[in-house]
């Protein structure tokens, strides 16, 4: 009987942490699954987060390093520097990339370290139990914004991937999602061409995920993935923002 | 051996180096900066990595990065810069990762100054970030004493697999004194057991990791670490035990201080004040048997520091408050003079 | 014996260069030594200073307060640190920098014109040398040979023309 579908082997057989409905399961798979495609699981370093996916080490076969909040992109550096010929990728959420560490991300893509940041974004902050993010959308309420986001008080969201795009150090980042098929498709897509920069030695590459928190946003999976379609995406345009390769248009 | 004349900045970064450290991440503080510019000159050469981080912290985390790949790795930085490191300093010790790092101490507390001071003991022997852990550290007294103590350093880290601190001061770090570097060969630690290096399909994924949610879990692993400090505490004391076997007195300094008061200690002796020296070379573990046995004979206790007097709990502690404990110090960059240390002396009774 | 030397003056005079100079005297004479500038804003043209000890015995405190040995290369230096030399000790000071004001008899006290020798024998920036140079002949804290050798060391190789200069300088000192 031929095989039509298994799971990645550098995606372990373990029982999951996350909500029900929740995508980081989605975008953990499709590393999982680029690892596998590219044979690279086994000259893998990953390095977690502090947030919802600080557990990541149970779900990657590869190994995997536990980073303090904020400085994945510090801890990857020093593995990359010391380690050129081996693959490194940071994973890392809202609040850990774009609030505490936004100094570290913002100097690993100006330094052009030759390394893959998965980014995801889902506009709150998960573990801690739903406060306001750096991406968090005006007027959206959380706990720390009980009345909705006042940009007045309390600022506009961060555009990472627009921000990253202007600095010369960038090779690759593009914005995706992972509300339906096609866009999960194209998300692997996008996570397998970072691979391959860093395959290549193009520099820096990041993947934005937008993604959804059911529990915190109070929502059932399905209104959750609506509300990615109708809100977020509006304000996070899906594309490419910058590609140095050939094929590459930017945006 | 050839003697070089080196200053003590650049004779820290030249023995690490030597002692295998193969990539130093750093950020510009005074007065620490000619360690890294050295390490900018040499690093690369010596077929190691050199990064000017974007903060401490950066730094730090990048230490930690490296060293979760089981290379050597340091970083240096002063007071200030410290403080900043300290968040990364916790997850490196409850990582279990071996790591050097280098604090050449100024005046504090906030930006402080940049002249020498010794405030920072607390900081480096009791809590260097949060939680339950220990990091090993060295105060080297002379430019030699650093080149040894970071060879020292990072064998101590690798064997014990914990974080080890140089604990020097801006005295120590600007001044030049004649060197010898002796020939080290690097002990080719295996780390294959828990590195994260990729596993090559060849064995189980390693996971560098501080985070236990279960409250045994976590419990487990802090007292299965304490074990090792048990070790550390009964391998790796040190201290230099200067004219203590019959003195009535006894004065007890580390680091730049020392020095000076070793020159109080040669002129009390030559009025006929029997004073001795206990001078820690390891603050953690503190040298607890070693003081007991310099203090043997002595009335008193004098500590001295360039701080208002840290290290003389570790003192009273270790001698379990049997003898009256007195402090002279300085602080805020100033530094105490022989003269003023003699007259300490004297002062608490060393002339009956 | 331990011989404490203290050099002061303005930042930009070389008195990091001639401390070091005298460091590396010790050193050539496998002697115990150490060197410790003054650091901070003060590098950037304010007072600066430089303490060197050169011993047979391990130094103790490497911080010179009384020295043996005072170079004074500017007015406020001489000032301040004049009153700090050892009974017996000695002091140079460039005259045609600084007034002597000083009545101590305690003292030897040798001033010459450090800056307008250099001027004079097109040696831009030797005046320190050239107190090094009168150092020498007072003290004897060594040989000719050893401070020639010193400055070698000391100075750096893209530099190296310079030497010559350096070992002139040092003469006009011990003739001045």
């Amino acid at each position: 009987m031929a095989v039509v579908f298994e799971r990645p082997k550098a995606f372990l057989d373990v029982p999951t942490h996350y909500c029900p409905g929740c995508t980081h399961g989605i975008v953990h798979r499709l590393v999982a699954e680029v690892l596998g495609e590219m044979g690279i699981e086994g000259e893998t370093i990953g390095v977690c987060p502090v947030g919802c996916s600080v557990m990541a080490y149970d779900y990657f076969g590869c190994d995997m390093i536990e980073a303090p909040h904020g400085r994945a992109p510090a801890v990857a550096t020093g593995v990359k520097r010391t380690n050129p010929d081996k693959f490194v990728f940071t994973y890392q959420g809202d609040g850990d990339l774009a609030a505490i560490g936004t100094a570290e991300t913002v100097h690993v893509a100006t330094r052009g370290e030759n390394i893959v940041v998965i980014f995801i974004n889902n506009t709150i902050y998960g573990m801690t139990g739903g406060q306001m993010a750096p991406t968090t959308l005006p007027g959206q309420v959380t706990q720390t914004t009980p009345f909705g986001r006042d940009p007045q008080l309390a600022g506009y969201p961060v555009r990472v991937c627009e921000m990253l795009s202007t600095l010369t150090g960038t090779a690759f980042a593009q914005r995706v999602a992972v509300d339906s098929v096609p866009h999960i498709r194209e998300a692997k897509k996008a996570i397998r061409k970072a691979f391959e920069n860093q395959k290549e030695k193009r520099g820096f590459s990041i993947v934005e995920v937008l993604s959804t928190c059911p529990t915190n946003w109070g929502l059932s999976p399905l209104d959750a993935i609506k509300r990615l379609q109708d809100e977020m995406i509006p304000y996070y345009p899906l594309g490419v923002y910058k590609d140095i390769t050939a094929e590459g248009g930017n945006k | 051996m050839e003697r070089n004349l080196m200053k003590g900045n650049e004779a820290l970064a030249e023995a690490a180096i030597r002692a295998g450290c193969k990539c130093f991440f750093g950020y510009p503080i005074t007065p620490q900066t000619e360690l890294a510019a050295y390490m900018a000159k040499r690093m690369n050469k010596a077929g190691g990595v050199f990064l000017q981080a974007e903060s401490e912290i950066a730094a730090i985390n990048m230490v930690l990065g490296a060293a979760s790949t089981g290379v050597r790795a340091m970083t240096s930085s002063s007071s200030p810069g410290i403080s900043l490191k300290s968040e990364g300093i916790s997850y490196i010790a409850g990582s279990d990762l071996p790591a050097v790092i280098i604090n050449v101490q100024r005046g504090g507390p906030g930006l402080g100054g940049i002249q020498p001071s010794q405030a920072d003991y607390w900081q480096a022997t009791k809590a260097l970030g949060h939680g339950d852990f220990h990091l090993m550290v060295f105060a080297p007294a002379s430019v030699q004493e650093m080149v040894d103590f970071v060879i020292k350093a990072f064998d101590r880290a690798d064997k014990y697999r914990v974080p080890a601190m140089i604990l020097a001061d801006g005295l120590l770090g600007q001044m030049m004194e004649p060197v010898s570097f002796p020939e080290v060969n690097p002990e080719a630690v295996d780390k294959s057991s828990w590195a994260a290096t990729g596993h090559k399909g060849e064995r189980e994924h390693h996971i560098i990791n501080s985070l236990y949610l279960q409250p045994d879990a976590l419990q487990k692993s802090v007292v299965d670490r304490f074990e090792r400090y048990e070790q550390i505490k009964a391998n790796e004391t040190d201290a230099e035990l200067y004219l203590t076997e019959d003195c009535d007195i006894l004065l007890c300094a580390f680091g730049a201080t020392a020095r000076v008061v070793k020159s109080a200690v040669n002129d009390a002796r030559a009025m006929g004040i029997k004073a001795g020296l206990f001078r820690p070379r390891t603050l953690w573990p503190f040298p607890e048997k070693e003081l007991n046995e310099a203090a043997k004979n002595a009335k008193k206790l004098l500590s001295v520091e360039m701080s208002m007097g840290q290290m003389i709990d570790d003192i009273k502690l270790a001698i379990n408050c049997s003898k009256p404990v007195e402090f002279f110090g300085r602080t805020g960059g100033v530094i105490p003079t022989p003269a003023e240390v003699l007259a300490e002396i004297k002062k608490v009774g060393g002339a009956e | 014996m331990t011989t404490e030397i203290l050099l002061a003056g303005f930042g930009g005079q070389g008195i990091l260069f001639a401390g070091k100079i005298l460091a590396y005297c010790g050193l050539m004479d496998s002697k115990e030594l150490s060197w410790l500038p003054s650091y901070g804003p003060e590098m950037r043209g304010g007072t600066c200073n430089c303490s060197v000890c050169i011993s047979d015995d391990p130094i103790g405190s490497p911080l010179v307060l009384t020295p043996d040995i005072l170079i004074a290369l500017n007015q406020p230096s001489f000032d301040k640190f004049v009153s700090t030399v050892k009974p017996g000790g000695k002091v140079f000071f460039d005259s045609s920098m600084i007034e002597n004001e000083c009545t101590r008899t305690d003292i030897g006290i040798f001033g010459i014109p450090s800056q307008q020798l250099a001027d004079d024998n097109a040696l831009k920036g030797g005046s320190n040398i050239i107190l090094l140079g009168k150092v020498l002949k007072e003290t004897g804290i060594c040989s000719l040979e050893t401070m020639q050798k010193a400055i070698e060391k000391v100075v750096p190789a893209s530099k190296s023309h310079l030497i010559p200069n350096n070992f002139k300088a040092i003469e006009l000192g011990m003739n001045a």
